[in-house]
């Protein structure tokens, strides 16, 4: 059973040492399923276990298995490409994605698991005078919700990162870009374990390879999953399954607006440190980074089309390429070194579901389309909280799903788009 | 990425082509008389299988015309391609073993020949 996890320290590290670190325990176990749990996650991506571990932490609901089809953070999570910032222009996004960079900020000592959480800033560039005003009115929408953004003139962005190519003879010139400072990126793999960890620990089973291949349904009430490892029982089912969220929710006749598509990115060669920051720009389709290992992380776009097949077509990484080269041409001769995709679940505002249904019992998180890895722990803090009291948190009562009926849709296409 | 047999082109790379989405949504005849629910189902809710799916396409960087595709979503296997208008053709395709599953072969260039109506 959950055993609890001995903790991390530069003393276990020695310790483990002297037996050439062979004996270091599992961060987590793998049970098989109980007949019962008083609530069921389904996915067990980085949303689906911060949903289970702050059922766990700040709800008291102890008794939970999140149920993945594959294996932990194989999914989105280990797939995108780690950017995390919260400069969203309207206030319910704005405030949903503080909570979570917030979150972010104390994660590595909360979870005694180094997520490695770097703040190097992202930087969204301008290239268009609708480019300025666009991002200028996200910024002043950024101040005003208290979120940290700054405004460089194309001299400020050259001294920033040195490696942009500023020439004002370019089809795109830069013209100026916005600047979060507490924005940057973290070790995708690691939130996905460290959050694994730290929910087996109080007491949530996390069964991989396990398929959810029906939900069971009475009167209006959730009363349990058939899986290929059987029947398990529960009376809360979240369902935090990205690109599948319309698989599941088909099976019980509940319409999504979402569609799914492979979303794309690629990694260089390892070079030495060279570009400090994450800079993006939505309009020539381009963003880069560099992750700790020296590699060039770079995202591509959507394909125009629903597929399933974590592939997508050449020509979008193509076109991403080209929009780097000629914002960065010494990058030109770097050679790609691997290239995939994931499958991203896009909701036609841009915004995410996080919503009750009319299920009694069953919840959804859902839409986080090409955007979804910066959100982690706020999303599972706020479906936790959903879940835990049949009732939205004030952060995610606006991304309900009644809104597209309402029409109270939060349109974020253009602080949602490009950097994933 | 795969090929696309377009009825009046003949078979091109899917870059020229743009998806206009799932087939055989029919505007609601009485638009005065829907409830909000109703429109929304309409204008935002779709079925996004995964599997064999129904779906409009145009051949924007080619003809411009429009034609319908019966595509498996999970390997991207184009199995039949017919005219705006005509009914939904039943086809018994190669759906996923489980709902979720993955097929053995994750994507394929296949492509299908057009068969006219007589």
């Amino acid at each position: 059973m959950n055993k609890k996890p001995k903790k991390y320290s530069v003393f276990s590290l020695i310790k483990n040492a002297f037996s050439y670190h062979e004996n270091w325990q599992p961060a987590w176990d793998s049970p098989e399923p109980k007949k019962e749990y008083e609530a069921i996650i389904i996915g067990g991506g980085g949303h689906g276990l911060t949903t289970a571990y702050y059922l766990a932490k700040n709800h008291n609901i102890k008794n939970i298995a999140v149920i993945e089809k594959g294996w932990i953070g194989g999914g989105n999570t280990g797939r995108n490409t780690t950017i995390i910032r919260s400069n969203y222009l309207w206030d319910q996004s704005a405030a949903l994605y503080e909570h979570a960079l917030k979150l972010w900020e104390g994660m590595s000592q909360e979870l005694n698991y180094n997520v490695m959480f770097s703040q190097r800033g992202v930087m969204n560039v301008a290239h268009t005078l609708h480019d300025v005003r666009e991002l200028k009115r996200r910024w002043h929408a950024n101040r005003l919700n208290d979120i940290d953004c700054e405004w460089l003139n194309t001299q400020q962005v050259k001294k920033f990162c040195p490696v942009i190519n500023t020439s004002q003879n370019i089809r795109y010139p830069v013209l100026g870009a916005t600047l979060q400072r507490r924005a940057g990126t973290a070790r995708h793999d690691a939130v996905a374990w460290g959050y694994a960890r730290g929910a087996n620990a109080m007491g949530v089973d996390i069964i991989q390879n396990c398929e959810v291949t029906n939900i069971n349904i009475k009167e209006g009430n959730v009363t349990g999953i058939e899986t290929t490892k059987g029947l398990i029982k529960s009376k809360k089912i979240g369902v935090v399954a990205a690109g599948h969220s319309s698989v599941i929710a088909n099976m019980v006749g509940i319409r999504l607006p979402l569609e799914s598509r492979p979303l794309q990115a690629l990694v260089s060669e390892p070079v030495k440190p060279i570009i400090d920051t994450v800079v993006m720009s939505n309009t020539i389709h381009a963003y880069v980074s560099q992750s700790d290992k020296g590699e060039l992380v770079i995202g591509a776009g959507t394909d125009g089309y629903t597929s399933y097949t974590q592939r997508g077509g050449f020509n979008i990484v193509e076109d991403t390429i080209t929009a780097v080269v000629e914002l960065f041409p010494l990058f030109s001769r770097m050679k790609m070194l691997r290239h995939w995709g994931g499958i991203v679940d896009i909701c036609p505002d841009a915004s995410p579901i996080v919503s009750k249904t009319h299920i009694n019992g069953l919840y959804f998180n859902c839409g986080w389309g090409t955007g979804g890895f910066k959100a982690t722990p706020g999303s599972g803090w706020v479906f936790a909280h959903t879940i835990a009291n049949d009732e939205p948190h004030a952060l995610n009562a606006p991304f309900n799903i009644n809104r597209f009926s309402s029409g109270e849709l939060v349109d974020e296409h253009g602080a949602a788009a490009v950097a994933h | 990425m795969f090929l696309i047999n377009c009825p009046h082109c003949g078979e091109r790379d899917q870059s020229e082509f743009n998806c206009g989405g799932e087939a055989h949504i029919v505007r609601p005849k009485n638009p005065l008389n829907l409830t909000d629910d109703q429109w929304a189902d309409y204008l935002f809710m779709r079925k996004n299988i995964k599997g064999i799916q129904f779906e409009r396409w145009n051949h924007s960087n080619g003809c411009r015309r429009w034609f319908n595709v019966v595509r498996n979503t999970a390997t991207d296997e184009i199995l039949k391609i017919y005219n705006i208008g005509e009914k939904a053709p039943q086809i018994e395709g190669n759906n996923p073993k489980t709902p979720s599953g993955e097929p053995i072969i994750g994507s394929g260039n296949y492509s299908t020949s057009f068969e006219k109506k007589q």
